[in-house]
Formats: structure tokens, C-alpha cells, sequence
């Protein structure tokens, strides 16, 4: 907790809310609530609502139905008080190439209001932050892709907002840049800051963390700990076995009718909660693959959709 | 980083509170733009100064060896005074709807800066308020020149960068308002041609309106390049009416109040979807 709020004032709020585009209803009646204090991470596939959502909490775009509270502002009439104790890393790294480092922070010190005492302070710590102290000078176009996220993240930052609002902050960037990354939003994490991630990385959803939410279709279908979440819905264990294209069906068939839940990937069968799976089964059902149960078992199952 | 200092970085920090429209915020977005000048003034100054210098040379030599006066004036006088308002127009429009249209449409700027506590009517300020200070300053350039071949200004003349800011002010907004009505890139050929060359042309800036159809001087009325031009060589020379100035100063501030609400209720429908 941060302590720079009362506690019982939630970070985010949303209610009811709805966005609709022409015909296509890309947030549907969805509610969601932060406390202060916690990384939250929005898990869904491509086009659940998840950025239609991130702007919203922007006021750049407007809700059709519903209620948005950030910190207790209302948005959009008072989205400039809430733009004002948070910071925003957009999906599309808008930093001005031609500049450098410093002067990139430098003119987000000014549109943030940090006051002019405090301006070097505050870019120093962000330039430690994001692991780029002595690349102040560097031209940004003279960055490589990770350093520019982190620059990108830590622009966000620079006046120690309450919330910080990641949408998709490693979409694109190679598995080992994008863990480079989430050390900079552990840090955060430390500090008490409350953080609504959107992702449609598994892993990084279920690292980074203290809660999911679960969005499909443009609205939460689930929320939890990635723990309970996978303990509740998928079990410990995944069993998956692959039969060939003739067997999968009735594969499938007496697993279900035993009143366990599959997931089918090809003609892969998924098991859940395999470590319950009677031996009487499992001796008819063939040498299997097992590995850990995860969120993305817990998503398909909930709303049949897969990530990718 | 370790626990303590992330604790030590976490500190409270009293934040801002932003009321309806802040002159901080619409600092930010200026202080940004020099920021982004202070890396291109070399570049930017050159084609400021020397484009109307050109002109002036080439025009004032040419033409003037064929003009003898023109409305009373001499024609290196009445060159000396439209290129200042040209100028200024052109340095303020120009950028108004080419580099407006590359941050929303390309860039993705708009939306880093509008998560930031600021909001459009600040943006279109900041950035009009800008281009204002820059074409104001480098317009009065036409007119040092002109000053070297022979122009003689009065003492009045000290209001021209003002003038020059007022008119800058104004076709910056008129050029962020179209920037935002316009889809594509390729629109900008019709805005070019279609709207800023009449514009140019029926202002007195180059040759007294006069000669032209009536209509076109009645339709001058509402050219505020017309108006510039008027106050701009009315200032220089300490020639002009009082009534004259009112009028033109009303025309000008009219037009503001009107384009900047225009300009903000645009761009507003662009970056807010």
C-alpha cells in the first residue's frame, strides 16, 4: 500500500461499462475493481477490449455505458485530476526519435508538472530505473528495442504516479528483452504503486502479478491469483495425449463422460486435473505428456478461446 | 534496485491539481516544442530567412525596376510589408497542418501527451502559442532586410512583431484546424492550392486588391492575411486610421476565438474516439 491515499479508495473502478464501435462491441458491461497497492494484470487474447479498455481509463475514448472511477475521479469529467497521479505506457512507442534520452524525460517533466527543483532528481532516477545512467546523451533512434520499452515505461514514472497503466508493455519484443523488462515492473511492484497491466503473454501475466483478470469478448470472466485461478479451474497437473485423428473423439468422449475437462489443440488432448484421474482411466488412454497446469488452461476452459 | 531504495523512492510526493485550463500545461507543450527547435533552429532559421529574402530580392529588383509606386507607396515599401505578413503565414500554417497531421497520425504523440495531465484545448494552445512566437519572430526578418534596400520605418514599427505574433496566432489555429478536418495526406494538396494560394493572393501583399473584381475585394474582408497585412504596413509607416486599426485588430481576435474553438472541437473528434 502507498499510503498516500485512504485505502478504502479503490485505484480503479469500472461498472457496467460498455464501448461500443458502429456495430462491434468491443467492451461489454465490464466490471473491475483495483485496491491500491496491487499489480493486476488483464489477460486476453487479441480483440477482448483489453486496449479499448487502457483508453477509456485515459478519457481517449469514451464509454458508452457505465462508470469509470480512477482514485475516485471520475472519468472522462475528471480525467485530468486522475492523468495527473498516473502514468500511462502506451502500446505504440511514441518517443521522439531525434532527441536523447534526457530530453525525451525532460519534456515529460513539463507535461507532468514536476516542479523545477525536482525535474534533475526525478530524470536521474528514472534514467537508474530503467538501466540507461550514463545513456542520457544517447540519441533515442540510437537505442536498441529493450532499452526504448524501458525509456518508454520510466517516461510514465517520472512523476511517481499512484497508478501506472502498462498496455501491453513487452508486445513484440524477444522472450529475453521482455524479461529485462519485468524487473522494472517488479520495482514498482516494491514500491506500492498499483499497476493494471494488459498482456496476452501467459507467463508474464502469472510472474508479474498479484491478481488476473480474465477478459474475453470485452468483459472479465474471472479473477483471482494466478494460483487459485489454476488450482480452481485446471488442477496441478495436464495430461496431454495425442491419439491421431481417428481416436481423438472417442478419446475425448470417455474423458468427459468420467466428468473431467479437456482442452483440444489439433488432435492434442488436454487433460485437466490429470492428477485425478482415476487409474482404471488412465490405463486405457494411452502414454501421456504431463507437464504443470497454467492460465492459459484455465482461460480456454472458461471461455473456449485460445491466445493466438 | 534494492528494497530500501525502492522505499526511499516512494515516498509521498504532493501532486498537482489541475484545474479547467492551465497555463502550465500549455507551457509543457511549448516548452516540448523548443526542446525539439533547439535541435533543428539551424535548418528551420535558414528557410525562414532565406525563402522571404529571395522573394524580397527578387520581386523588389524585378518588379520594382517596372513599378514605380504602388497605393502611395514606393513597391520595395509595399513588398517589404506583405512579405512580412506572407511570411508569417506560411511559417505558421504550414507547420499548423503538416506537422499537427504527422504527431496525430504517425508520430502517436497527441496520445503520449494527452495521458499526461493536458488536455486538447491546451494542446492546440500550446502549439498555436508556439508557432505564434516563432513565425512572429522570424516574420520581421522580410522586413530587415527590406530596411537594407531602402525601406524607412516609423517609430510605430516596433509594434510589427507584435502584430506579426497576433497574425501567427491565428493562422496557426486555422492551420490545426484543417490539420484535423483533413484525412489523408493526399488532402493536403487541395488545402495547399485550393486554400492557401487565394489566400495569399487576395490579401494586398504583393499588389494593391484594387485591381481586382469587386467581389474579390469584398471576399478580402475575410482574409485575415488581409487584415495582417493592413496593420503590418499600417505600423511600419504610422499611415493608418485609428477606426482602421479597431477594426482589423476586431476581425483578427474574432477570428481567433472562432478558429480556436473550431481547431479544439476538431481535434478533439480525432484523438478522443
Amino acid at each position: 500500500m502507498s499510503g498516500r491515499d485512504a485505502p478504502a479508495v479503490p485505484a480503479l473502478l469500472l461498472s457496467g461499462v460498455v464501448k461500443r464501435f458502429g456495430s462491434l462491441t468491443a467492451v461489454d458491461g465490464l466490471d473491475l475493481e483495483v485496491p491500491q497497492g496491487v499489480v493486476l494484470g488483464l489477460l486476453g487474447p487479441n480483440g477482448a477490449g483489453k486496449s479499448t479498455t487502457m483508453r477509456m481509463l485515459t478519457a481517449q475514448s469514451t464509454a458508452d455505458e457505465g462508470e469509470i472511477r480512477i482514485l475516485g475521479h471520475r472519468i472522462p469529467a475528471e480525467s485530468k485530476w486522475a492523468r495527473a497521479r498516473m502514468g500511462v505506457v502506451p502500446q505504440h512507442d511514441n518517443l521522439d526519435e531525434e532527441l536523447t534520452v534526457e530530453q525525451n524525460l525532460r519534456m515529460f517533466t513539463y507535461l507532468y508538472r514536476v516542479p523545477r527543483r525536482d525535474r534533475a532528481e526525478s530524470i536521474a532516477r528514472a534514467l537508474r530505473l530503467a538501466q540507461l545512467v550514463g545513456r542520457g546523451d544517447t540519441r533515442v533512434d540510437g537505442l536498441s528495442g529493450g532499452m526504448r520499452r524501458r525509456l518508454l515505461i520510466v517516461r510514465a514514472l517520472l512523476h511517481r504516479p499512484e497508478l501506472v497503466l502498462m498496455d501491453e508493455p513487452t508486445v513484440g519484443l524477444d522472450p529475453q528483452v521482455r524479461q529485462d523488462l519485468w524487473s522494472v515492473i517488479s520495482a514498482l511492484r516494491d514500491q506500492g504503486v498499483t499497476v493494471l497491466m494488459s498482456t496476452h503473454y501467459i507467463e508474464e501475466a502469472e510472474r508479474l502479478s498479484d491478481e488476473v483478470a480474465l477478459m474475453a469478448s470485452g468483459r472479465v470472466v474471472e479473477r483471482g491469483t494466478p494460483a487459485d485461478l489454476v488450482a480452481k479451474y485446471a488442477g496441478a497437473t495436464v495430461e496431454e495425449y495425442t491419439p491421431g485423428v481417428e481416436g481423438v473423439d472417442a478419446l475425448e468422449r470417455l474423458i468427459h463422460d468420467q466428468g473431467f475437462t479437456t482442452r483440444r489443440t489439433g488432435t492434442t488432448l488436454s487433460v485437466l486435473r490429470a492428477e485425478e484421474l482415476p487409474d482404471s482411466l488412465r490405463d486405457r488412454l494411452g502414454q501421456p505428456q504431463r507437464r504443470a497446469s497454467n492460465l492459459e488452461d484455465v482461460f480456454v476452459t472458461l471461455t473456449g478461446e485460445t491466445f493466438e | 534496485m534494492t528494497l530500501e531504495q525502492a522505499r526511499a523512492d516512494a515516498r509521498p510526493e504532493t501532486h498537482a491539481r489541475p484545474g479547467r485550463f492551465e497555463v502550465d500545461a500549455v507551457m509543457g507543450v511549448v516548452a516540448r516544442e523548443w526542446i525539439l527547435f533547439r535541435e533543428s533552429w539551424s535548418s528551420t532559421t535558414f528557410a525562414a530567412v532565406v525563402e522571404p529574402t529571395l522573394y524580397l530580392l527578387a520581386f523588389g529588383f524585378g518588379m520594382g525596376a517596372l513599378v514605380g509606386t504602388l497605393a502611395g507607396y514606393s513597391y520595395i515599401d509595399f513588398l517589404g510589408t506583405g512579405i512580412v505578413a506572407v511570411s508569417v503565414m506560411f511559417q505558421s500554417m504550414m507547420p499548423g497542418v503538416i506537422n499537427t497531421f504527422i504527431k496525430r497520425k504517425f508520430q502517436h504523440t497527441y496520445e503520449g501527451i494527452l495521458a499526461a495531465p493536458v488536455d486538447v484545448r491546451e494542446v492546440v494552445t500550446g502549439e498555436a502559442l508556439w508557432l505564434a512566437l516563432r513565425s512572429g519572430t522570424y516574420g520581421c526578418v522580410p522586413l530587415l532586410v527590406a530596411v537594407c534596400f531602402g525601406l524607412r520605418p516609423g517609430p510605430w514599427a516596433v509594434l510589427v512583431p507584435f502584430v506579426a505574433f497576433v497574425a501567427g496566432f491565428a493562422f496557426a489555429l486555422f492551420g490545426i484546424w484543417i490539420s484535423a478536418l483533413i484525412r489523408s495526406v493526399r488532402s493536403m494538396d487541395y488545402v495547399f492550392s485550393g486554400l492557401f494560394t487565394p489566400l495569399f493572393l487576395m490579401a494586398g501583399t504583393f499588389f494593391p486588391l484594387t485591381g481586382l473584381p469587386e467581389w474579390v475585394q469584398v471576399g478580402a474582408m475575410a482574409n485575415p492575411l488581409y487584415h495582417a497585412v493592413e496593420l503590418i504596413r499600417g505600423a511600419v509607416f504610422g499611415d493608418i486610421a485609428p477606426g482602421a486599426v479597431l477594426v482589423h485588430v476586431a476581425v483578427m481576435l474574432v477570428f481567433i476565438v472562432l478558429i480556436w474553438f473550431l481547431a479544439v472541437h476538431q481535434l478533439r473528434r480525432r484523438v478522443v474516439s
